[in-house]
C-alpha cells in the first residue's frame, strides 16, 4: 500500500503543470479563478489548444485521437486543470456523445462527427430531459416516426445546457411508443443549423443567468443516417454514459482550488479587526470542509487505482458523486459566509468577463450568493442525489 | 499509488481474520467481558504465537517489523470482532513508545516481554485536569538520588486495571501545558504509592484511575532524556490514532454489514423493510461514511513518515471523521434495526457502543478538528 504516486506518475503531472504554464491563456484563468462568466469562444478556444496538444479526449481510445491515458494519469490533468483555472472543456461532445458514437456508431458516424468534435467545429447539446421526464428519463415523450429515409421528430427537450450556443444535439427519442418504456427509446443526432422546426428558448435560473434551455421539435425531418445504434435500442447508449468514465465526477481538483481560495479570502477578511480564518465558528467549518475532502480524494483515488487494475467503476461513482456535490456546495456556502453583507448586493455587471470594476464589495463576493444557488443545481443534475441513493441501494446493497 | 496489500501484509489480515472469525464470537466475547480481567489471557497467547504482538517493532527486537499500513490491518480485524484484549495499552501505546525512546538494555528486556506475551503494559498519560490533551501534565517526577519520586493523577488509563508495568508520563521541569519538560518512566503497576481503581468501559473495555503518592523509582526507570518525551509520545499517540481509526473502520463495517442482512429480512408491512427507499437511502448513507472513514484511515496510515506537521494533520483528520461518520453509522444502525437495535442481546448494539466511544478515546471529533484548525496552512497535496 502506497497513496505516493510513482516517479513516472510525478514526471506526468509536471508535465502537465509544464503545458498549462505554457499554454493556458492567462485571461481565460483570471476569469475562471475570479468566477466571471465565461464566453463560447473561451471554451472553444481552450479546446483547440488543448486539441493540438492531443489532449482534448482525455477518454477515447487513441485510435481516435485520444489520449490512451491511464485513469491515474487522467485523474492528475484533472486535478492539473482545475487548480490552474482552465476552463471545463464542453462535455456534451467530446465526453458523452463521442463515447456513445465510438461504442455504437457507424464508421461513417465516427468519420464525421468525431474529428469535428476533436476540432471543436460542432457544439453539441444534450436532449435528455423533458418537462415530464427528469428523473424517470425513460418516460420521455419526444416522439420520432419514420417516414422513409428520414424520422420527423416532434416533442419538447428541456435544462438544455449551453443549447443557445448548440449547432448539435444528441437525443432520446421515441420510437415504439408501444413497447415497454425503455424498449422504445432511440438515439438520435440532430443537427439544429439546418433542421427546419427547432426552436430553442432560454431559461433564466435563479441567479438570473441564462445557462439553460428549452428545445421545441416542430415537424423536425432527421436522415435516418443520424441514428446511433440499433431503433429501439437507444436506452442501451443512454445507460452506457451513465457508467461510462466518472471516476472525475467527484470534482477533487475544483473543490482544492475552491478551498485554497477561500482560505485566501479568509485571510484577507476581517472581522472586528482579526482575519476571518480565526473566527472559531468559521474555521471549525473549514477544518471540517478540509477534512471531508481528504476522505473524498482518497475514495476518489481509491476508485481511480481500482479503474486502473480494470475494475469498472460502477455504482462507485454513484457515492463519488453524492459525496463530491455535497462538498462543492458546502464550499460555496461558506463563500457567502465569508462575504457577509457583500453577498446581498446583486450586480451580474460585475460577473462580466471584461469588468474592471469598481466593485461595490470585495471583488471576491460578487458572485458568491450567485454561485451558491447557482451551485444547488450539482445534487440535482446528472442523476439527482436521490437517483445516486437509488441507484447504490440497488447495485451495491441488492436491495 | 497503489490501495492493494502486500503479500505480507494480506498473511496479517488472514491471520487475524481467521482468529477473529473462529474463536472470537459473539458468546465468546461475552464471556471473556463477564470475566474478571475483562480480557482472555488464552487470547493473548495466541496473539503471542502468532507474533501479533510483534507487529509494530523491527525484526531485530523479534518483530514484524510493520509500520502504518500493518497496524492498519491487524486493528481492522480486531475492530470487526471488536477484541478488548490491551492490544492498544501494551503493543502499541506502551511498546512502541518504549522502542522508541528507550536505551538497548530497556529495549531488550520489555520489548521482547511484550512481543512474547509475558508482560501487559499500560500507558498512564492523561490527566483529570487536562481532558484529551496530552501536555496537560501534572504529575511530578523529582529528582532523588540516582532516581525519581512520581506523584500525581492519571484519568480513564486504558488497560490500567490489569496491566503488570505502567509508562508513565510526568514532569520533570515546566508546568501543566508545556509540551518541555515531559519525561517517561517505566514504573511496576504494583509499586509502593501506586493506587489504581479499576473499572469497566462502556464499550467493553476495561480502564482505571491510577493515583501515584511519592513512588519510588531507579534511574534505569526513565526512557530517553530528561524532559524529551514530547516527540516520541506524539508519534506513539499517533499510531494509538491509527490504531483506533482502524478498529472503528472494522467495527462500522460489520455494523452496516449487520444492518443489511437485517433490513433485507425483517418483515412489516407484508415486505422487508429493506424495500423501503427511507430506510434504502439511510443505509446508502451509513455505506458513505464507513467508505470515508475507510479511506482517510488509509491516508493517516500511510504519513507516518509524511513530515510531522502532515502527519499529524493527516491523523487528526482521520479520528475527526471517524468520529462524525462513527456516530452516524452507529446511530443509524440502531434505528434501523428498531427495537432490536436497543437489546443487550443484539450484537449490533455492541458495535454501536464501540463506534461512537472510541470518539472519547484520545481525542473526540472536537478536538482533533481544532488540531487541523492550528494545520489549516499546512499544504495537503496528495503524494
Amino acid at each position: 500500500m502506497d497513496i505516493n504516486y510513482t516517479p513516472e506518475e510525478r514526471a506526468f503531472r509536471d508535465e502537465v503543470r509544464g503545458f498549462l504554464n505554457d499554454k493556458l491563456p492567462a485571461d481565460i484563468a483570471r476569469k475562471v479563478k475570479e468566477h466571471k462568466r465565461l464566453g463560447k469562444e473561451d471554451t472553444v478556444r481552450w479546446q483547440k489548444i488543448l486539441n493540438e496538444q492531443g489532449w482534448l479526449a482525455l477518454h477515447w481510445p487513441k485510435e481516435y485521437g485520444g489520449t490512451g491515458w491511464s485513469p491515474i494519469q487522467k485523474h492528475i490533468f484533472e486535478e492539473e486543470c482545475a487548480e490552474a483555472g482552465a476552463p471545463t472543456v464542453l462535455p456534451f461532445g467530446v465526453n458523452m456523445v463521442a463515447p456513445v458514437i465510438i461504442k455504437f456508431g457507424t464508421q461513417e458516424q465516427k468519420d464525421h462527427y468525431l474529428p469535428r468534435i476533436l476540432r471543436s467545429d460542432d457544439w453539441w447539446c444534450q436532449g435528455y430531459s423533458e418537462p415530464g421526464a427528469g428523473s424517470d428519463l425513460a418516460g420521455l415523450k419526444t416522439r420520432a416516426v419514420r417516414d422513409g429515409d428520414h424520422y420527423i421528430v416532434n416533442g419538447q427537450k428541456t435544462w438544455t445546457t449551453l443549447g443557445q450556443h448548440a449547432n448539435m444535439i444528441f437525443c432520446l427519442v421515441r420510437t415504439d411508443p408501444d413497447a415497454k418504456k425503455q424498449e422504445g427509446i432511440s438515439f438520435l443526432l440532430i443537427d439544429m443549423e439546418k433542421s427546419e422546426g427547432i426552436t430553442v428558448r432560454p431559461l433564466i435560473t435563479l441567479d438570473g443567468e441564462h445557462e439553460v434551455n428549452e428545445v421545441f421539435f416542430d415537424d423536425v425531418k432527421v436522415p435516418v443516417e443520424n441514428l446511433v445504434g440499433e431503433e429501439n435500442k437507444g436506452w442501451t447508449c443512454a445507460k452506457y454514459l451513465l457508467t461510462f468514465e466518472r471516476t472525475g465526477i467527484a470534482g477533487v481538483g475544483a473543490s482544492k482550488a475552491a478551498l485554497a481560495h477561500l482560505k485566501q479570502v479568509a485571510r484577507e477578511q476581517q472581522v472586528n479587526g482579526k482575519p476571518l480564518i480565526e473566527e472559531p465558528h468559521f474555521r471549525a467549518r473549514l477544518a471540517d470542509v478540509e477534512m471531508e475532502l481528504m476522505s473524498l480524494e482518497m475514495t476518489n483515488l481509491r476508485t481511480v487505482a481500482a479503474a486502473e487494475a480494470g475494475g469498472v467503476p460502477g455504482a462507485e461513482s454513484s457515492f463519488l458523486k453524492i459525496m463530491g456535490t455535497e462538498l462543492r456546495q458546502e464550499i460555496t456556502d461558506l463563500f457567502r459566509r465569508a462575504a457577509g453583507p457583500h453577498a446581498l448586493p446583486f450586480l451580474p455587471e460585475e460577473m462580466a468577463g471584461d469588468f474592471e470594476g469598481p466593485y461595490v464589495g470585495p471583488e471576491f463576493a460578487a458572485s458568491v450568493a450567485s454561485r451558491y444557488f447557482n451551485f444547488r443545481k450539482l445534487s440535482i443534475f446528472g442523476g439527482s442525489n436521490e437517483i445516486q441513493k437509488n441507484i447504490i441501494s440497488k447495485m451495491i446493497l441488492g436491495l | 499509488m497503489d490501495f492493494k496489500l502486500n503479500d505480507e501484509q494480506r498473511m496479517l489480515e488472514e491471520t487475524v481474520g481467521r482468529l477473529v472469525r473462529d474463536t472470537y464470537t459473539f458468546d465468546a466475547r461475552n464471556k471473556i467481558l463477564e470475566s474478571d480481567q475483562g480480557f482472555s489471557a488464552d487470547m493473548w497467547n495466541q496473539f503471542a504465537e502468532l507474533g501479533l504482538l510483534g507487529v509494530p517493532f523491527s525484526e531485530e527486537a523479534g518483530g514484524f517489523n510493520g509500520g502504518g499500513p500493518e497496524l492498519m490491518v491487524v486493528a481492522e480485524g480486531f475492530g470487526r470482532g471488536l477484541v478488548v484484549e490491551p492490544y492498544l495499552a501494551t503493543v502499541v501505546l506502551s511498546g512502541t513508545l518504549i522502542d522508541k525512546l528507550g536505551n538497548d538494555a530497556q529495549k531488550e528486556q520489555w520489548v521482547a516481554a511484550i512481543i512474547g506475551g509475558e508482560t501487559r503494559f499500560a500507558l498512564a498519560a492523561y490527566e483529570p485536569q487536562g481532558r484529551y490533551d496530552h501536555t496537560v501534565v501534572d504529575t511530578s517526577a523529582k529528582k532523588d538520588g540516582d532516581g525519581y519520586v512520581l506523584s500525581g493523577e492519571k484519568a480513564v488509563v486504558l488497560h490500567g486495571d490489569s496491566a503488570d508495568q505502567l509508562v508513565v508520563i510526568a514532569r520533570t521541569a515546566g508546568n501543566a501545558g508545556d509540551r518541555d519538560g515531559l519525561s517517561a518512566f517505566i514504573v511496576p503497576a504494583d509499586a509502593d504509592g501506586v493506587t489504581r481503581k479499576g473499572y469497566a468501559t462502556i464499550d467493553g473495555l476495561r480502564a482505571a484511575e491510577i493515583t501515584l503518592s511519592n513512588v519510588k523509582v531507579d534511574g534505569d526507570a526513565l526512557l530517553g532524556e530528561e524532559g524529551q518525551a514530547i516527540d516520541a509520545l506524539e508519534a506513539t499517540l499517533d499510531l494509538a490514532l491509527i490504531t483506533l481509526c482502524a478498529e472503528a473502520s472494522g467495527a462500522m463495517e460489520v455494523a452496516c454489514d449487520q444492518t443489511l442482512d437485517y433490513i433485507k429480512e425483517r418483515q412489516q408491512f407484508g415486505v422487508p423493510i429493506g424495500k423501503f427507499q427511507a430506510l434504502q437511502h439511510r443505509m446508502v448513507e451509513m455505506r458513505m461514511e464507513l467508505e470515508k472513514v475507510r479511506s482517510i484511515t488509509m491516508l493517516a496510515a500511510c504519513s507516518l513518515d509524511a513530515p510531522a506537521d502532515l502527519r499529524k494533520k493527516r491523523i487528526s483528520a482521520a479520528k475527526a471523521q471517524v468520529g462524525k461518520s462513527g456516530r452516524k453509522v452507529a446511530e443509524e444502525a440502531i434505528q434501523l434495526f428498531g427495537g432490536m437495535g436497543m437489546m443487550e442481546e443484539t450484537p449490533v448494539s455492541h458495535y454501536a457502543k464501540r463506534i461512537v466511544m472510541i470518539d472519547h478515546w484520545f481525542g473526540d471529533r472536537e478536538y482533533h478538528l481544532g488540531v487541523l484548525e492550528t494545520l489549516i496552512d499546512v499544504d495537503d497535496h496528495a503524494a
